[in-house]
């Protein structure tokens, strides 16, 4: 007897919508899984007072009690955390937006966490530059030159892959390595603050080089490019020929090429799209909670964008939940460090953790679980 | 001077080395693994964490392997059992190792390690230039006869043809009545264990200490160094070496004073592997040659 996959008629449809759910789920019983482990490793058994390994996992379960208050309920309990949860969700959901386009198309963008440096460097040269310029035309030039960094930053992989036939997976990363210590060049070197005291990055940006707030809260207006970018996507895939294509030559690349899709300009658009968001979320950052550039933007976006593009089914409006979700690990994150000592890496282990799971759940929706029995084979047969 | 040289280009080359001929064996088998980054980051620290509280340094290699493996598994079980997206798996398999390497070694950080000892070969080491290729450590001697060995296995033996033939087309592999996907999830394993090992080498011998992300993108570079090698294990060899001599580079860049940021030495390495993945890949007859067929497919058989 053994457990085989079985390919399902046709795709169900309730599995899509219960995949995210039943992989939040397993996430939440591994993590309970790595918490009791962490707690029992970092107990000494041996001392009087351990209570032996009954008492270790006693706190175990305890200390993940505190670790899902942490994570779920805490953000949502003040109005400052939830602006930042906002404020976290914010770029996570413009990247996710475009990263899904790329990953319909069967575009591998990874680059993402590299077009945002471009994009927070692009954005920053004005402010930097022409710390005087003040006005009504500061911040769009700034997001402008944001988006035009991060696009053509992404450029690089798509142009290499059309090009030369180059792997864009490995050539997109590689520049995440590059525009990280570009960066870190900028902000320790010519573009550091002379008034600074040393610390490695820029004058602070000020008054209108900042993105400005939104009905008198800490909410900036960047929250809502969120919804311009999320109307195009969805215009752009439900109405469009162009999304029509994206789609074809992301399910079936030999029928495109039939109908005389270019697969080499469907490669270019995503990236374009994708680097543009980035980078897009790259200004919006040192232009908003930053406030300034500095040797690193972005802890992660680019990567967590990823998750959050599969988990949100890539489509734009899933990855609005999605995205939300995975900023609360950020936050879920920084309370673990704080209410329970554990390494802030614990954000990491839950999100690589949770796309497991969504992808792995992602295949019921294609089969379902059987139950077989091994077949009698003849041999046997034969000899009874 | 040159001496010394050598020996760190090849001390740099060993990680590589050991990484990128696991990752040709997994590719090999048809399965594409994006998660090398993440299973050295676990060897590492496991390697680590295992010899620094059993004071072994055979227990920690061995800890190092089996983290390769078990995060290697996880990754055979869901994209090959659960036939998720390789690309994307490989991705989160990456995360989770960094993120879950991060919280192991929390509690090591800053502490020192021992470091391994130069095995000499009498007589042979006392000659000049050539003699430095008998005074390595056990761990190179040990990747050089890895490549050696998966050489032979894939070209000579019958086990590496029915794994080249599962690559190239798994569905004929399993009309002659093999099974892919025992055949994949046991290079996926080999895969995982060559990165554990490439890891441990990090944090036991080549830095023996161990640190927050110290892998740097060397998993990114082994799996360029696959495909530079068109998944031929001997051009394994020669790129490890070429890749390890480019990011020893900036230390001696450094030590002569070369008047250019330590940023724009450091980003030397990353640099190189996209020029050369254009070269390589600019040759498409070259690339096509060896390339797995079935390289990234899932594999479901119909009943």
């Amino acid at each position: 007897m053994r457990i085989e996959l079985v390919r399902r008629g046709e795709r169900s449809a309730a599995m899509a919508y219960l995949s995210p759910l039943l992989a939040l789920l397993l996430t939440l019983i591994g993590g309970a899984l790595i918490v009791i482990v962490w707690r029992v490793v970092a107990t000494d058994l041996s001392a009087p007072d351990s209570g032996g390994l009954a008492g270790a996992l006693g706190r175990g379960f305890s200390d993940y009690g505190k670790f899902l208050y942490v994570f779920f309920v805490e953000p949502l309990t003040a109005m400052w955390s939830i602006e930042d949860l906002i404020a976290k969700a914010t770029p996570i959901i413009l990247i996710a937006m475009g990263l899904s386009l790329c990953f319909l198309s069967n575009t591998w963008n990874i680059g993402a966490e590299g077009q945002i440096a471009a994009g927070a460097i692009a954005g920053s040269f004005l402010p930097i530059f022409f710390p005087d310029w003040q006005g009504p035309f500061i911040l769009p030039a700034m997001l402008i030159l944001g988006i035009l960094g991060g696009m053509a930053y992404a450029a690089i992989p798509a142009l290499l892959k059309i090009r030369f036939g180059t792997n864009e997976i490995l050539t997109s990363l590689m520049l995440v390595y590059v525009a990280q210590l570009f960066l870190d060049w900028l902000a320790r070197g010519p573009w550091r603050n002379p008034a600074g005291h040393n610390f490695p990055d820029s004058r602070p940006f000020d008054g209108d080089q900042l993105l400005p707030m939104l009905f008198g809260t800490n909410i900036r207006i960047s929250i809502l490019f969120v919804f311009i970018a999320a109307f195009a996507a969805w215009f752009l895939m439900r109405w469009t020929k162009t999304g029509f294509q994206i789609r074809v030559l992301g399910q079936a690349p030999r029928a495109g090429a039939f109908a005389g899709f270019s697969q080499s300009r469907m490669v270019l658009l995503t990236f374009l799209i994708s680097g543009a968001l980035a980078g897009l979320a790259g200004v919006c950052e040192v232009a908003g909670p930053v406030g300034q550039l500095r040797t690193t933007v972005s802890p992660g976006y680019g990567f967590t964008a990823i998750i959050v593009a599969f988990l949100g089914r890539l489509n734009p409006i899933g990855a609005i939940f999605a995205g939300f979700l995975l900023a609360l690990s950020y936050l879920g994150g920084e309370g673990a460090q704080i209410a329970l000592g554990m390494s802030d890496q614990t954000t990491r282990v839950f999100q690589g953790m949770l796309l497991f799971f969504v992808l792995a759940c992602d295949s019921f929706i294609f089969y379902r679980l059987q139950i077989v029995r091994r077949p009698v084979t003849q041999t046997q047969a034969v000899a009874s | 001077m040159l001496e010394g040289i050598l020996l760190t280009i090849i001390t740099a080359a060993t990680p590589l080395l050991f990484a990128a001929i696991g990752e040709l064996v997994t590719e090999r088998s048809g399965v594409l693994n994006l998660g090398v980054e993440g299973m050295m980051a676990m060897g590492a620290v496991v390697g680590f964490a295992v010899a620094h509280t059993t004071g072994s340094f055979g227990l920690g290699i061995l800890g190092a392997i089996f983290a390769g493996m078990a995060m290697a598994a996880l990754f055979g079980v869901v994209t090959l059992i659960f036939v998720a997206n390789q690309v994307a798996s490989g991705l989160a398999l990456t995360l989770f190792g960094l993120g879950l390497s991060g919280l192991i070694g929390d509690a090591f950080v800053g502490v020192p390690g021992a470091g391994l000892a130069r095995v000499s070969i009498p007589v042979l080491s006392d000659l000049p230039v050539v003699g430095l290729l008998f005074r390595l450590d056990p761990l190179t001697y040990l990747a050089i006869a890895i490549t050696i060995g998966v050489s032979w296995f894939l070209f000579r033996m019958r086990g590496g043809l029915i794994l080249r033939a599962v690559g190239d087309s798994h569905a004929s592999a399993h009309a002659l009545g093999y099974s892919v996907i025992r055949v994949r999830f046991m290079a996926v394993l080999f895969g995982g264990a060559c990165s554990g090992l490439a890891g441990a080498y990090l944090s036991l011998v080549y830095t023996p200490q161990w640190t927050q992300a110290m892998t740097a993108g060397r998993g990114w570079i082994a799996l360029a160094l696959v495909v530079f090698a068109t998944w031929l294990p001997r051009r394994v060899l020669i790129g490890a070496l070429l890749f390890g001599g480019v990011s020893i580079l900036q230390l001696h860049a450094q030590a002569l004073g070369v008047g250019v940021p330590s940023q724009f030495l450091s980003a030397l390495p990353y640099l190189t592997t996209i020029v050369v993945l254009v070269i390589i890949s600019r040759n498409r007859a070259l690339v096509r040659a060896n390339t797995p067929a079935a390289l990234g497919q899932s594999f479901v058989p119909d009943r």
